[in-house]
């Protein structure tokens, strides 16, 4: 595997950013507040995993459970058509979710400490859905089957965020500080750990480095950001309910980051706009109903065909028409072994 | 003391479907190293196939062997198209099953449709059988404890008792060995994918007469399927028997007594056995 050079990297975020920005101007509210916020909505959450993956070498299925965590908090926390929970000021409600999330994140990596490739998607497969049998049974606290309803996002500094244009406008706050968040994480110490944690644990055990320590923290750390993508997800479907962590939405989050690219931090945002557009042109290309059908394919597809996924293909695709200034980029590309 | 007579029949009942679903599950991942994340669309296909056949000719017992032939095709034509070009690449290949399982998954979803089907088992299996303190118990759910106890005699036997075990086994210590003594491996590979997808449809055909027929058991089969052999430890028969067991008591007691709660005892278990043995209880290191 190649690392891109870290100015490639960098730069990616501040097209993502710029992007995003210019975005409002050329597309209409309903690509903007419903398509796009939703794409950098699953995109955050896929970070989560893409994070794990790319840095650590772990393959989580349990990243929407934890998002699912944080959108229970923020739901139990806030003022609900349901009547569950209690209500408190919004900002103690998102932080109350984050720190959940991150607990939730941290719980997954303790737990599944020493276990690793198949073993560990297993493992944390089975973790996503005792949280989803938990919630979907438990009619005490989390309301059952029928979940928590009625949830909006707040107001802030005047500005209502429920409106799409605002609420784009927080979505991609949040999924480009994430990316950049996790793209520097990269090159700090730590991430270097991470790095030596997925090419030889033994080695990094040997050097006196906690593995285990190493392990959980990147599984809080993905926690958080799973949490971010939890908190946004539930104000833009209004409602918490099982349905956002069963086998199904755990499932989707993974086919996301495969789509997208697992092995590099950004190909979850490729993959969730990928996704969303594939599930809104399946509509009209085959009956709206078959829609995991064709994902289900192409997801078949490119696990045969495209290791990399599309971000994969994007850099084979530039490696052909410019050799020579790939051939710079080796040269200057961190090594990884 | 009826009631726990009782709970711990349902209790046998549920493990005994588990264990059905999870020795092919755990008998594939013993040689193959295959997590076949669509064992529980398997499951499924096997019901509908096996519902299909015997509403057509009549007989339950003709859609319970044409359910699980049809499925060991299915598996075989998995295998060949799908995972033996992955090589051994593990982590991909579950990837590749999980893929395969939306594509079917929906595929049924189109054709059966989001209703509920239930068998009609021969009269014999019908009604409930007289017992002592308990008076009756549904004979239904009594074949299906039987027919676990069946399949786990039939597989043990045939694991350790014929020359095609005997392969199977030396497959699970180290294949390259045994290729290099000659023998054909890959058929060894393929009759092991085929058995087990078989009792996949096969544990299908009995479950949805247990209970009934509806998407979405699929992902029910292969979370239990996940959490039996996490328990009891991948690739053994013995362990899938002991995870089956723990998970059906600890669900069916969970329940009845903390219903709200009963999955955490599940959870638990899980977190227990994997923070002492991360193999699974009888698994090998």
């Amino acid at each position: 595997m190649t690392t891109m050079p870290q100015q490639l990297l960098r730069h990616p975020v501040l097209w993502l950013a710029l992007a995003g920005l210019a975005f409002p101007l050329v597309a209409s509210e309903f690509w903007v507040g419903t398509v796009a916020a939703r794409v950098l909505i699953i995109g955050t959450m896929a970070l989560s995993l893409t994070f794990l993956t790319s840095s650590a070498g772990l393959v989580s299925f349990a990243q929407a459970g934890v998002a699912g965590v944080a959108g229970y908090t923020l739901a139990l926390l806030s003022p609900n058509i349901t009547g569950v929970g209690v209500a408190v000021p919004w900002p103690l409600a998102v932080g109350a979710a984050l720190g959940m999330g991150t607990l939730a994140g941290l719980l997954v990596g303790w737990v599944s400490v020493r276990s690793s490739g198949i073993y560990l998607l297993m493992i944390t497969l089975a973790m996503s859905v005792s949280l989803f049998y938990l919630v979907s049974q438990n009619t005490e606290v989390f309301n059952g089957f029928d979940g928590i309803n009625g949830l909006k996002p707040p107001e802030l500094l005047g500005i209502d965020l429920r409106a799409p244009i605002p609420f784009y406008g927080m979505a991609l706050a949040a999924a480009v500080l994430s990316a950049a968040a996790v793209l520097h994480l990269d090159r700090t110490p730590f991430g270097l750990q991470l790095h030596a944690l997925r090419n030889a644990p033994r080695r990094v055990a040997a050097l006196g480095f906690s593995t285990t320590l190493l392990r959980i923290a990147a599984f809080g750390i993905a926690g958080l950001i799973a949490s971010v993508g939890g908190v946004l997800n539930t104000w833009f479907s209004g409602q918490m309910s099982p349905g956002a962590v069963d086998v199904h939405a755990a499932v989707n989050l993974l086919v996301v980051a495969v789509l997208g690219g697992i092995r590099h931090p950004l190909g979850a945002f490729l993959g969730a706009a990928a996704f969303v557009l594939l599930e809104n042109y399946a509509a009209s290309v085959i009956d709206r109903e078959r829609f995991n059908l064709v994902i289900g394919a192409v997801f078949i597809v490119i696990v045969l065909f495209a290791k990399d996924g599309l971000i994969g293909l994007i850099q084979q695709l530039r490696a052909q028409i410019k050799p020579a200034w790939t051939g710079v980029c080796a040269k200057n590309g961190r090594k990884t072994v | 003391m009826r009631f726990y007579i009782l709970l711990s029949l349902n209790a046998l009942t549920v493990a005994s479907l588990y264990f059905l679903v999870a020795s092919g599950f755990s008998l594939i991942f013993g040689l193959l190293r295959t997590v076949n994340m669509a064992h529980g669309a398997f499951y499924l296909l096997g019901a509908y196939v096996g519902y299909d056949i015997a509403s057509y000719t009549g007989s339950w017992l003709l859609g319970l062997v044409g359910a699980a032939v049809a499925v060991a095709l299915v598996g075989l034509a998995m295998h060949l198209t799908l995972l033996r070009t992955l090589g051994g690449d593990e982590l991909r290949q579950a990837l590749v099953t999980i893929g395969f399982a939306i594509v079917v998954g929906d595929l049924l979803l189109a054709h059966y449709g989001g209703i509920t089907y239930q068998f009609t088992p021969p009269e014999i299996l019908y009604g409930t059988t007289p017992m002592p303190v308990i008076r009756g118990y549904p004979t239904i759910r009594l074949v299906v404890i039987g027919s676990a106890l069946l399949v786990g005699l039939g597989l043990w036997l045939l694991i350790h008792r014929t020359k095609v075990g005997m392969l199977i086994r030396a497959g699970v210590d180290d294949r390259d060995i045994l290729s290099a003594m000659g023998f054909n491996v890959q058929r060894v590979l393929l009759l092991v994918f085929a058995l087990g997808a078989g009792l996949a449809g096969l544990a299908g055909v009995i479950g949805g007469s247990a209970l009934s027929i509806s998407p979405g058991e699929d992902a029910r089969f292969l979370l239990s399927s996940l959490v039996v052999v996490i328990i009891g430890g991948m690739g053994s028969l013995a362990g899938a028997a002991l995870g089956a067991l723990l998970i059906g008591f600890a669900e069916q007691f969970g329940l009845a007594f903390i219903p709200n709660y009963a999955t955490l005892l599940t959870f638990l278990l899980m977190v227990a056995v994997l923070a002492v043995r991360p193999q699974g209880l009888l698994g090998r290191g």
